[in-house]
């Protein structure tokens, strides 16, 4: 009797210094998405609704999710829409992800349009967020044509550090000019792709949205 | 000093240079044929000596094991017929304690039974009534001839009137007699069938003993079969281990099936107890707490198992007095319907979490959220699977034992072909070495074959020669005789 009693304990006992000892998992995803509304690409917004949507069903507990909006002055924490880490346990995760979801439709509804777009301040401040999560993987999802309008007097012709960071550039919309000259689409690809890999990072281009589980790995 | 220089050491022409070389090369063979053929032999010979010494070890080896597994397999037969001839000698025990403890009892109601019987027997005689002593005189004086007297015949007829109503009367009295007699004979029947019945029970019981007498002897014969450790009993013994081996197994897959099952339905509620981020290891403690759990179920069975004395994996507890071992059949058999309890919550919640995950898809694809039809189907019915899985996988504990028992036989064997298969390829692989040693010097001898030649024709003519030279010394020797001779 003492015999079982005494395994009986060890193995509450291991059972439970095992979950005392816990540690975060390592293998954690942080996402964070810029959208960009500027001029007429507000109208594009719905379609990162969905890709929010389905980052949504993705994402698990203990990962972190930030939809941050593209203005004149991007590198501010004013810009971050809505942010969240996922609760490890399902049901609260759940529920965040419901309330994410509102905190985005409603945005959605009520954007106004920026009149200048600094795509360079808003990487920065999702490189910064991205390092404090620590996460494993992360990833910045740009949600933009890629054409940076900066206000006079903003400087950002410096390497932005991306290490390890994924740069996922989404729904890159041909401008009018781009039709009349491709080469100046081709040219504005490579110059964020050359500015995301001496930053450390890797880049990617999605513009076909229906192959959307190319984003995240896993 | 590079192989091109060796190469062309004697002349610039390549082939001349290697002619020169083979020349040299077959010219040292040739002068060491001797030594290099007993080189080769000896190796050979060596290497048949050091690998057969290594087959007799090993086939030594082999013999202590085949030893060891034959007496494993008749301990473990030995084992298993003690355990059966016990509980044989249990169940006779109780028949005796039930049936024949109230055997006294039995006795004295059988007693009591025929006593009445015997009395009611008794009671029941026929005796017919005597007539009146008086009755013969009366008979003799109404015989009489009537002469017309009317007198004396209305005494004659007085005297017959008395008789048939004394006769009426005393057959009356029979009748009644009779009927009382019919009474008790009527009550010895349901005495009868009680007899009968309670003899029968007795009958059965003394059968079933005799039954079991005989299986036990069938056991004993066996086990004195085993304990005089003959060749065929060992066969038979591990014939049926194999048996049990492949058997258990098969029933520890379903049961490993069963545990996958019983994981997946309490691995996601477990999140919501301990978390779904953290890890131990690779694997989340989710999962980790999930594996305990089912193990803690599958302990508590074996100590359930054990301490009903259905396996014999733990000594410890098979020789526990009987009221601590109530006591833990009660304590394990409550933990494991806790756990139990706790499964069937999990399952439950594991439903809710689904669901909850379902309606979350939905309305993030944009779908209303649609509460399905009979919900509450799949929810009882992972309910009841969560609380009847742990019971169920308790009883993993019998095929466990087998299992473990018969693996033991199954290693034994496996050990055994395989000592002796090293034994045999080792003496293969010597006579193949010395054998190959012999081949080699054969080609040794083909490579070196001219100088060989040449030797061989020296030899001829020289021994030509000396046989020449031998007859001709015999021929003067026999000229020299026939000389002297007359």
């Amino acid at each position: 009797m003492k015999y079982l009693i005494r395994t009986l304990i060890a193995i509450a006992v291991v059972s439970l210094s095992a979950c005392a000892n816990e540690q975060p998992a390592p293998k954690t995803k942080a996402v964070f998405m810029l959208l960009d509304t500027s001029g007429t690409y507000t109208q594009e917004l719905e379609k990162a609704q969905k890709i929010i949507n389905y980052l949504l069903a993705k994402l698990e507990s203990g990962d972190s999710l930030a939809i941050a909006r593209i203005d004149s002055g991007s590198f501010s924490e004013k810009d971050i829409v809505a942010k969240v880490t996922f609760d490890p346990r399902p049901s609260k995760s759940n529920e965040q992800k419901r309330a994410f979801k509102r905190n985005i439709d409603s945005f959605i509804k009520t954007v106004k349009s920026s009149p200048y777009t600094d795509i360079s301040g808003g990487i920065l401040q999702a490189s910064e967020y991205l390092n404090e999560t620590g996460a494993k993987e992360k990833y910045i999802l740009v949600f933009s044509d890629l054409k940076e309008d900066l206000v006079k007097g903003h400087i950002r012709n410096f390497s932005i550090p991306l290490a390890n960071v994924n740069v996922v550039a989404l729904n890159v919309t041909k401008l009018r000019s781009d039709n009349v000259d491709p080469r100046k689409y081709i040219g504005r690809l490579s110059d964020w792709s050359t500015k995301v890999v001496e930053g450390g990072g890797i880049w990617t281009v999605v513009n076909d949205l229906d192959r959307l589980e190319s984003l995240i790995k896993g | 000093m590079n192989t091109n220089n060796l190469l062309y050491m004697w002349s610039s022409s390549p082939a001349l240079s290697i002619a020169v070389w083979f020349f040299i090369a077959i010219l040292a063979m040739y002068l060491a044929r001797t030594t290099a053929h007993k080189l080769i032999l000896n190796a050979g010979r060596s290497i048949k000596y050091a690998l057969r010494l290594a087959s007799i070890s090993i086939i030594k080896l082999e013999n202590r094991l085949d030893e060891r597994n034959k007496q494993v397999t008749l301990n473990i037969g030995q084992e298993a017929k003690e355990r059966l001839i016990d509980r044989e000698f249990h169940r006779v025990n109780d028949i005796v304690t039930k049936d024949l403890s109230g055997y006294p009892a039995l006795h004295r109601k059988i007693s009591d039974t025929l006593g009445k019987i015997e009395a009611d027997y008794h009671g029941s005689t026929d005796a017919p009534p005597t007539p009146p002593n008086w009755i013969q005189a009366v008979e003799t004086i109404a015989r009489f001839p009537q002469q017309g007297d009317p007198v004396t015949a209305k005494i004659l007829e007085g005297i017959q009137e008395t008789i048939v109503k004394t006769q009426q009367e005393t057959f009356k009295l029979y009748q009644k007699n009779s009927t009382e007699r019919q009474q008790l004979l009527k009550n010895i029947l349901p005495e009868n069938r009680n007899l009968t019945q309670t003899l029968n029970e007795v009958k059965s019981s003394i059968v079933d003993i005799s039954e079991r007498s005989e299986f036990i002897d069938k056991q004993m014969d066996q086990y004195e079969k085993i304990r005089s450790c003959n060749d065929k009993t060992v066969r038979t013994l591990h014939a049926s281990s194999l048996t049990q081996f492949f058997v258990s197994g098969l029933v520890l897959i379903i049961a490993i099936l069963g545990g996958i099952v019983n994981f997946q339905l309490i691995a996601l509620p477990m999140s919501e107890m301990v978390g779904g981020t953290s890890q131990i290891g690779s694997m989340q403690v989710a999962d980790i707490a999930a594996l305990v759990i089912i193990m803690l179920e599958v302990a508590m069975g074996l100590f359930l198992l054990e301490s009903l004395r259905i396996t014999n994996l733990f000594p410890a507890i098979g020789s526990m007095d009987d009221k601590m071992r109530t006591r833990m059949i009660y304590i394990t058999l409550t933990l494991l319907t806790i756990l139990a309890t706790v499964e069937a919550s999990l399952a439950y919640m594991r439903d809710m979490l689904a669901a909850d995950n379902q309606a979350l898809s939905q309305s993030l694809v944009g779908l209303s959220v649609v509460e399905a039809e009979f919900r509450w189907i799949p929810s009882i019915g992972q309910m009841v699977l969560g609380f009847i899985l742990p019971f169920t996988l308790a009883f993993v504990a019998i095929p466990l034992e087998s299992f473990v028992h018969s693996l033991r036989t199954v290693i034994g064997s496996i050990a055994l072909s395989t000592l002796r298969c090293t034994a045999f390829f080792c003496r293969l692989l010597g006579n193949l070495t010395y054998q190959t040693g012999k081949m080699m010097t054969h080609i040794y001898d083909i490579v070196i074959f001219l100088p060989l030649q040449i030797e061989s024709l020296l030899l001829t003519n020289k021994s030509k020669a000396s046989t020449h030279k031998t007859d001709k010394k015999s021929n003067q020797i026999i000229e020299k005789i026939e000389g002297v001779l007359p």
